[in-house]
C-alpha cells in the first residue's frame, strides 16, 4: 500500500522527490502517513479535500483486496 | 503550455538544463533553438546558446501511463483501451478481476477517474475530460438506473405516494432526473446531504 500512495502522490505533485510515505501499524488498521513538500499540500488535498478523498478511496479499495483496513493521513 | 528558457554554452547543455527543470524526457518536449551559440575564438566573441523548451501536450499518454500504474498496484494486468475524441479521453479496463477497480456504485472508478484527469491535465491548457470505465460498468449502470427510474415512477403514479430512492452519487442522481424529465406526471428532486443524498420521486 505504501507504494500505491507514493505512486499517486508523486504523479500529482511538483516536487515528487519530497514525497514520503510512512507506515504505522495500528491495532486494527494500518496508518499510512503521507508527507509532501509544503508547496504541494494543495495538490494532494484539493478543494474541500476532494483529492485526499479520492486517494483514500483508491487505497481503501486496494487494501480491501488483501482484507486490510488502511487509513491515509496527510501530515 | 508550460515552458522554460535556458542559456548555456551549447544548445545541448541548455536543453539538458531545461529538461531537468521541467522534469520531463526529451520525447515529451518541444524544443525551439533561439540562439545557436558560438564558441568564438579563444573565448573571444563567444555567444551563449539559448533554447526554449516546452512540455508537449499529451494528456492521453499521461492518462494511459497513470492508469496502467494504478492497475499494477492492484496486481491487475487488464487490457486498457484508450480512445481520444475531441476533448474527451475514454479509457476502458477489460479483463479478470477489474471489478475491484469499480467499487461500490462505481466509487473507486470515480476516484481513479478524478485522479487521472488531474494527472493527465497537469500543465495543459486545454483540459480534456477523462471517462474511465471497466467492463462497460457505466453503460450497464446507466441502463439499470433508467429502468429503476421508470419503474419507480410507475409505482408513484399507481399509489399516488412519493418514493425515496437509496443514496446515490451525483452523476447517478443526474441519470434518474434526466430519465424522468420528460414524464409529465411526476417530478424529481434530491434531498439530504452528501454522501447520503437521495432522489425523491413524487406526483406533480
Amino acid at each position: 500500500m505504501v507504494e500505491l500512495v507514493e505512486y499517486i502522490a508523486k504523479s500529482l505533485v511538483d516536487h515528487p522527490e519530497s514525497v514520503t510515505v510512512n507506515q504505522v501499524e495500528g491495532e486494527q488498521s494500518i496508518i499510512l502517513e503521507l508527507k509532501v513538500d509544503p508547496e504541494d499540500m494543495g495538490k494532494v488535498i484539493g478543494k474541500q479535500g476532494r483529492i485526499a478523498k479520492a486517494i483514500r478511496t483508491v487505497v481503501k479499495a486496494a487494501a480491501a483486496k488483501d482484507g486490510k483496513r488502511v487509513v491515509v493521513e496527510i501530515i | 503550455m508550460k515552458w522554460v528558457e535556458k542559456q548555456a554554452k551549447t544548445v545541448e547543455e541548455a536543453v539538458e538544463m531545461a529538461l531537468r527543470e521541467l522534469k520531463i524526457k526529451k520525447e515529451q518536449a518541444e524544443i525551439e533553438v533561439l540562439e545557436e551559440g558560438n564558441r568564438g575564438i579563444l573565448g573571444f566573441l563567444s555567444r551563449a546558446a539559448r533554447v526554449k523548451v516546452m512540455v508537449k501536450d499529451n494528456p492521453g499518454e499521461k492518462a494511459f501511463e497513470f492508469v496502467k500504474g494504478i492497475a499494477k498496484h492492484f496486481n491487475l494486468e487488464p487490457k486498457i483501451r484508450l480512445q481520444e475524441e475531441n476533448d474527451t479521453i475514454k479509457i476502458d479496463f477489460e479483463g479478470k478481476n477489474v471489478g475491484v477497480l469499480i467499487g461500490k456504485h462505481g466509487s473507486t472508478l470515480d476516484a481513479i477517474q478524478y485522479l487521472t484527469s488531474l494527472v493527465a491535465n497537469r500543465g495543459v491548457e486545454n483540459h480534456k475530460r477523462i471517462i474511465l470505465d471497466a467492463e462497460n460498468y457505466r453503460r450497464k449502470r446507466e441502463e439499470a438506473l433508467e429502468k429503476l427510474a421508470k419503474n419507480m415512477a410507475k409505482k408513484v403514479k399507481e399509489t399516488k405516494k412519493s418514493i425515496v430512492l437509496e443514496p446515490m452519487l451525483p452523476n447517478e442522481r443526474r441519470i434518474i432526473h434526466t430519465a424522468l424529465q420528460g414524464d409529465s406526471m411526476v417530478n424529481t428532486r434530491s434531498i439530504g446531504e452528501e454522501p447520503h443524498r437521495r432522489v425523491i420521486i413524487s406526483l406533480k
